[in-house]
């Protein structure tokens, strides 16, 4: 006999799980917040995009430099230039005097800084007048002399004084005989000059550059104020300028392809859901819209929002650039619903008793992500740069206000001298350009649906 | 078929009408005086400038003036370029921009078709990373230093090998037209290779294909048949607008290379108020884009049967 | 499930990339062909519909040059021509009665030689100047042109140039008609004018290119559309316009009918491109396209780096701040402006901000050039002495603060082109007068048509102007400002002004009349009409196998009329 016991007859408890689901059950939005967040690229980029709303947020308020501050002492410079000084007199109208008597020929009436550079000579043997020039090289076989300064026609002025945008580097000044009828001939005297940065007393004062109490003297050494990423063509901070640079183009730049993709992925729906009649009108009404010219409407949005002159005309360029650049997202979006209109599932659903909401939704537009997403990408650089050129004419932000794009105009036109001044604010174009495009991309791979089941 | 094509070209006159309406009111609006000019002139010289012009009518009967105008094809004659026709200026510009256009877009076209297959293909690959990051550079840099800097390049090259490769401004021969082309067309080809890329992942991970796959066809024919032709569409989509856009939008480069396009005279009629001028391209390019809206939408039909145009 | 063949070819996915990735290959291939074949098509296409003449900077076997035009000329009617592309094509195809020499002297054209009295001129024409037709340049050429200029139906703006003939300005404005202007052709060889009222300077009005000659029978001939083209002008000057291809280029061949032969040495002078951009013009020079080149401040650099010789010119036109003297307008308190004037240094803005080597900061209206009686003018007459003082300016402001009753001062509007050059200085004038006189600037950049409505309108309240020399007479900026001048956009109405420009237009004295201009300098500066800021200049160079190439401040910007080869290189 078996060891049955009456244990044994009790019915069996019903075991809850019989099967395990290999995963929680998820619905589209949290599957897809999930995939975006194991892609690393995706992750870094919004580490990316929220760092330059941070930087133009909290930036101002770490870095407290007024953008429009002008430091004429030190136009475009470089990062990471060497920023001491020496404290000298205010500036004096020189009347040629010398201090220096023992010297002929070319020489320095007195030491050579970045506030003047006072040259005298003796009168070139059979000089009719004189040229000065300045050359950033030595003079060669060539004769090159450089730039000329001034030309004196007599043989009485025999000084002159440079001011010049001068910086601390080495100069060759040329002095060279002129012959009766203008021309210049083969006499010529050269000199070599080193010039040393100075500041003067009062502008060391006004900038902060030395406390209230410091007791100043000529010819102590100074620190010019800081520049960490330089400055630009009329010696405005870099980093200053490109954090209240970053309101406008991140307002525009994002805000703009924003609200007209928005609308234009609506419009494109419903003119591709619709089809017939609807369609036709629709995309007319949009051909219409691209084919009207853009700066004439740019200036009539700008005084029917009553911008005045000289005021910044941020919102109504917002609103142009939504208005104007929406037909392209429209068109995209509408060729896709047609192509995805025929498919089998979408009839599908219509079987099931679909509405067209939900249709249009929940099946149609995620299925355009990946296209939408692209062209938001594409959008952010286009909306920054058609910013810049709106500026540059005057119809967008009025100086002394800067964006990225304007900068990056402004810096075109000293590219090969200060590259600085287009790379900064072209760099960070670059940045916000891919790190949204990496987020787009991770975006469009966790938002479509046929990925779900790889990794 | 026909009668689409019929109905679609009504359409498109009306469409062209409702810009030139547009346009026409807009630029009356918009402040400033087309006739002054530097140096100051006497009221009887003012009146005969306007009575010249047509300006001493009413807003309304210069506007109807102007539509009877427009329907015999006479678009008027040019407010700063004194003496010579609207449709002159037109014939003689419009074809230096639309060969500048054609060939940048289809520079874009084939380039950005070409790319976003190959990074698609080879995704996450080194192809991939190379071609996306050119993509970013290409687009985050403005046309104007794209321009000069291109022509810089072309300045070098010709120093390096003591002749002249290629031209570095001008117009009159093949070889002037292949580098501007290339920098007009840049830009739009680096959307087209991401556009072609997310259209072509997209279809790669299709059940279509995967059934092709599975069914043993030979890859070409996959690649072809299937991945490329409904990859392809979005490109083409875009493609009617791209090529207005691109005519229509090469004044950097047309003033870089110093190419006497119609991109140069629009934009300066626009600052020199350049009523005539500003009109009469507004109008040609409206239809311009309107045909090449109907051609594209025309084409897809014929790719996708799916579409069906009515 | 059937497979395909070899049962060792299944479709891996890195068979699948291969392959498809070769299939892309080709395309690529194809593409690449049909790529070539299409641009190929294109240039069948083009070679008919472009004649675009090429060549390089310096042709020595042709004995022609390269150059380029800042803009396409918007058309070649010498009586209404305007800007300055087309002045210097018109300084190379026509010719009037007297011209420039190579040494800016003046010297006879198609006049042999004149005479200027109290009351008119006569010019006796020589009798080898042809047109291109072979057809002589007659006095009733001159008749013809100077009528058509005057005539309210021709639409000239630069009529006010010829007011100086008998009825001029009452032609112009439609009082009298055309026939009675003050010049006839007494035969065919001699032009008699009389005046309105003494005009001394007149030989150098008349060089100007609205004297310039036209024929009427040819002018008819062109039923309405003479100087759209270049078969619709007729030349009397050392090159014609054998070809223009418009907006793109132009090329100007030796006038053989031309009589000077110190005049004109070059047989062909290309007009290749037709271009504003800086960058592409520097270019053009680097590749030997082109002759020449002006060059801004950062080129200047890679310039001393090609070891270049660098030329500079000073075009004679100066640069302001011009104000709004309109009644209700904060700038017509004369405080404001002098609190203005004392906050700034246009040596600062021109070293520092702007830091072009070819501007010189501008002391006074009246630029270097201009001659005085003996010698320079600023010479003679020096301009007033210009010290930065922001305390005084501060004083200045506070009083006009309180001859306004105001508690603060409303933004000031500085109006201003939209080039780049305009634009750095507005902006360096809003920092400057924020941070010395706390005042709130706001800065409209303006497209060229809508700044000129503004200014005319009085729709501002500063304005960044520039003004630049017609004719070789102190008299073309002294008269700027005078009540009755449509060009004082500013609005601004002295007597003593007014008394002074009469003196100056009208006395035969030129003592008296540099005095007079002395005296507009000085009240220039006192009533703080404007702010002067600089005189333009340019950099420039030229290929060194060139001589004879200058530039001028008056008539063309740039002359290769006296150019030719250097020949031995």
């Amino acid at each position: 006999m078996s060891a049955l016991t009456p244990a044994d007859f009790q019915p069996l408890q019903t075991k809850r799980q019989t099967q395990g689901i290999a995963r929680p059950s998820l619905s589209y939005w949290q599957d897809a917040w999930l995939r975006l967040k194991v892609n690393r690229r995706a992750l870094c980029s919004l580490y990316i995009v929220i760092g330059l709303l941070l930087f133009t947020i909290a930036g101002p308020l770490v870095w407290r430099v007024d953008p429009g501050l002008q430091d004429l002492d030190q136009i475009s410079q470089a990062p990471f230039t060497d920023r001491r000084a020496i404290v000298v007199e205010e500036y004096q109208p020189w009347d040629g005097r010398s201090l220096r008597t023992d010297v002929n020929g070319l020489h320095l009436a007195q030491p050579a800084t970045t506030q003047a550079v006072r040259l005298k000579w003796d009168a070139l043997p059979g000089a009719s007048g004189h040229r000065v020039y300045r050359n950033l090289f030595p003079v060669g076989p060539e004769l090159a002399f450089g730039v000329p300064l001034a030309e004196f026609y007599d043989n009485e002025t025999l000084y002159f004084e440079d001011r010049l945008d001068l910086r601390p580097q080495r100069y060759y000044y040329s002095v060279v005989a002129l012959e009766p009828d203008g021309r210049i001939s083969d006499t010529f005297e050269t000199l070599e000059v080193q010039l040393q940065r100075v500041t003067t007393l009062s502008e060391a004062v006004q900038r902060g550059l030395v406390g209230p109490d410091a007791e100043l003297q000529i010819g102590d050494p100074v620190l010019l104020s800081a520049h960490p990423l330089g400055t630009d063509y009329l010696g405005r901070d870099m980093l200053a300028r490109l954090m209240e640079g970053a309101r406008v183009s991140l307002f525009i730049g994002i805000g703009a392809p924003l609200l007209f993709v928005l609308f234009g992925v609506a419009y494109g729906s419903i003119a591709g859901f619709m089809g017939g009649r609807v369609d036709s009108v629709m995309m007319r009404f949009a051909d219409f819209v691209v084919a009207l010219p853009f700066l004439l409407f740019m200036i009539l949005f700008k005084i029917a929002f009553g911008i005045g002159p000289g005021e910044s005309g941020v919102f109504p360029m917002l609103v142009a650039l939504v208005i104007l650049m929406w037909p392209a997202t429209a068109r995209l979006v509408r060729g896709q619903i047609l192509q995805i209109r025929e498919q089998g599932y979408i009839a599908a659903s219509r079987l099931l008793g679909a509405g067209t909401g939900y249709l249009v939704l929940r099946h149609m537009i995620p299925n355009t992500m990946g296209v939408v997403l692209v062209t938001l990408t594409f959008a952010i650089p286009s909306a920054i740069f058609t910013e810049a050129f709106l500026s540059f004419i005057g119809m967008g932000v009025a100086p002394p206000t800067p964006s990225w794009g304007s900068m990056s105009n402004e810096g075109i036109k000293t590219m090969l001298t200060h590259p600085h001044e287009l790379i900064l604010p072209a760099l960070f174009i670059s940045i916000t350009v891919l790190a949204f495009n990496l987020l787009g991309d991770g975006l469009r791979d966790a938002l479509d649906a046929r990925m779900r089941n790889q990794e | 078929m026909w009668l689409y094509v019929i109905k679609r070209i009504a359409q498109g006159i009306i469409t062209v009408w409702f810009i030139a309406t547009a346009t026409f009111f807009a630029m009356h609006n918009v402040p400033g005086d087309p006739l002054l000019n530097d140096r100051a002139v006497t009221g009887s010289i003012r009146a005969n400038l306007e009575a010249k012009y047509g300006l001493d009518q009413p807003l309304m009967t210069q506007y109807f003036i102007y539509l009877g105008n427009l329907t015999r094809g006479d678009f008027g004659i040019s407010f700063t370029q004194e003496n010579r026709e609207v449709n002159d200026i037109i014939r003689q510009h419009f074809p230096v921009s639309a060969i500048l256009g054609v060939l940048a877009v289809v520079f874009a076209a084939v380039g950005g078709v070409l790319w976003g297959a190959l990074t698609a293909l080879f995704r996450n690959r080194l192809p991939d990373y190379v071609i996306m990051f050119l993509v970013i550079l290409g687009i985050s840099v403005p046309s104007f230093v794209l321009a000069a800097l291109s022509q810089l390049a072309l300045v070098n090259i010709n120093s390096i090998f003591g002749t002249t490769v290629l031209p570095v401004a001008g117009w009159g021969t093949v070889s002037h037209m292949l580098v501007p082309a290339l920098v007009l067309g840049l830009g739009t080809m680096a959307y087209l290779t991401r556009l072609m890329r997310s259209s072509m992942l997209e279809v790669i991970s299709s059940d279509y294909v995967r059934t092709a796959k599975s069914k043993g066809l030979p890859a070409t024919r996959i690649f072809t048949r299937h991945q490329l032709r409904n990859a392809i569409l979005p490109v083409i989509t875009v493609l009617g607008p791209a090529i207005a856009a691109i005519t229509t939008g090469g004044f950097v480069v047309e003033l870089v290379f110093a190419i006497p396009g119609l991109g140069r005279f629009f934009v300066e009629a626009v600052q020199q108020l350049d009523y005539t001028v500003i009109m009469g391209t507004t109008v040609f390019y409206g239809a311009f884009l309107v045909f090449m809206v109907i051609l594209v939408d025309l084409l897809y039909g014929f790719i996708d049967p799916r579409v069906r145009l009515h | 499930m059937a497979l395909n063949g070899d049962p060792e070819v299944i479709l891996t996915e890195q068979n699948f990339t291969r392959s498809a990735g070769r299939q892309l290959a080709l395309y690529a291939l194809y593409a690449l062909l049909a790529l070539v074949a299409l641009v190929y098509l294109l240039s069948l296409v083009m070679g008919e519909a472009s004649g675009n003449v090429t060549g390089s900077a310096i042709d020595v076997d042709n004995n022609s040059i390269t150059i380029t035009l800042r803009e396409e000329p918007p058309q070649l009617d010498s009586g209404r021509a305007t800007d300055a592309a087309s002045f210097v094509v018109l300084a190379h195809t026509m010719e009037g009665l007297i011209g420039y020499d190579d040494n800016n002297q003046l010297v006879p054209g198609v006049a042999e030689r004149w005479e200027i009295r109290e009351d008119g001129a006569t010019f006796w024409l020589r009798e080898d100047a042809r047109w291109n037709d072979g057809r002589p340049v007659t006095a009733h050429d001159f008749v013809f042109a100077w009528s058509r200029v005057v005539d309210p139906a021709t639409g000239s703006e630069y009529s006010f140039i010829l007011y100086p003939l008998k009825n001029a300005e009452a032609i112009n404005n439609g009082e009298l008609p055309v026939s009675y202007l003050g010049v006839e052709a007494l035969d065919d060889f001699t032009l008699e004018v009389t005046f309105e009222r003494p005009t001394p300077y007149f030989e150098k009005l008349v060089a100007f290119n609205t004297y310039f000659p036209v024929r009427e029978d040819f002018f008819a001939s062109t039923a309405g559309r003479y100087g759209a083209d270049a078969d619709m002008l007729l030349y009397n000057g050392p090159y014609v316009i054998s070809d223009w291809v418009h907006n793109a280029s132009m090329r100007w061949e030796k006038n053989p009918y031309y009589w000077n032969d110190q005049k004109g040495f070059l047989d062909a002078i290309n007009v290749g491109y037709i271009t504003q951009d800086v960058n592409a013009k520097l270019n053009l020079f680097r590749d030997g396209q082109i002759v020449d080149t002006h060059l801004v401040a950062p080129m200047l650099p890679a310039a001393m780096e090609q070891r270049w010789h660098i030329q500079l010119f000073m075009e004679g036109t100066v640069f302001f701040l011009e104000f709004n003297h309109r009644d209700g307008r904060i700038t017509d308190n004369y405080h404001f402006r002098k609190a203005l004037q004392l906050a700034q240094d246009p040596a600062e803005l021109v070293y520092k901000a702007l830091k072009e080597a070819s501007y010189l900061p501008a002391p006074s209206l009246f630029p270097e050039f201009i001659s005085g009686v003996n010698g320079p003018f600023r010479k003679e007459y020096p301009p007033p002495e210009h010290r930065m003082n922001v305390e005084e300016s501060r004083k200045h402001l506070e009083m006009a603060r309180q001859e306004l009753g105001i508690d603060e001062f409303p933004p000031v509007v500085l109006l201003t082109g939209d080039t780049p050059v305009a634009l750095v200085a507005a902006e360096y004038y809003q920092a400057l007068y924020k941070k010395h006189l706390g005042l709130d600037i706001r800065i409209d950049a303006q497209i060229f048509k809508q700044r000129l409505a503004k200014m005319t309108s009085g729709d501002f309240d500063i304005v960044l102007a520039g003004w630049g020399p017609d004719y070789d007479d102190a008299l073309t900026f002294g008269d700027l400002f005078a009540s009755w001048n449509l060009n004082n956009r500013g609005r601004y109405t002295s007597d003593r002004m007014d008394e002074l420009v009469r003196i100056a237009q009208s006395s035969l004295d030129p003592q008296t009349r540099m005095d007079a201009f002395g005296e507009i300098q000085q009240l220039v500066y006192d009533d703080v009409v404007i702010i002067p800021m600089y005189e333009r200049g340019w950099s420039y160079v030229v290929d060194p196998r060139l001589e004879g190439f200058k530039r001028r401040s008056i008539g063309p910007e740039v002359d290769y009329n006296y150019a030719y080869i250097e020949s031995g290189n």
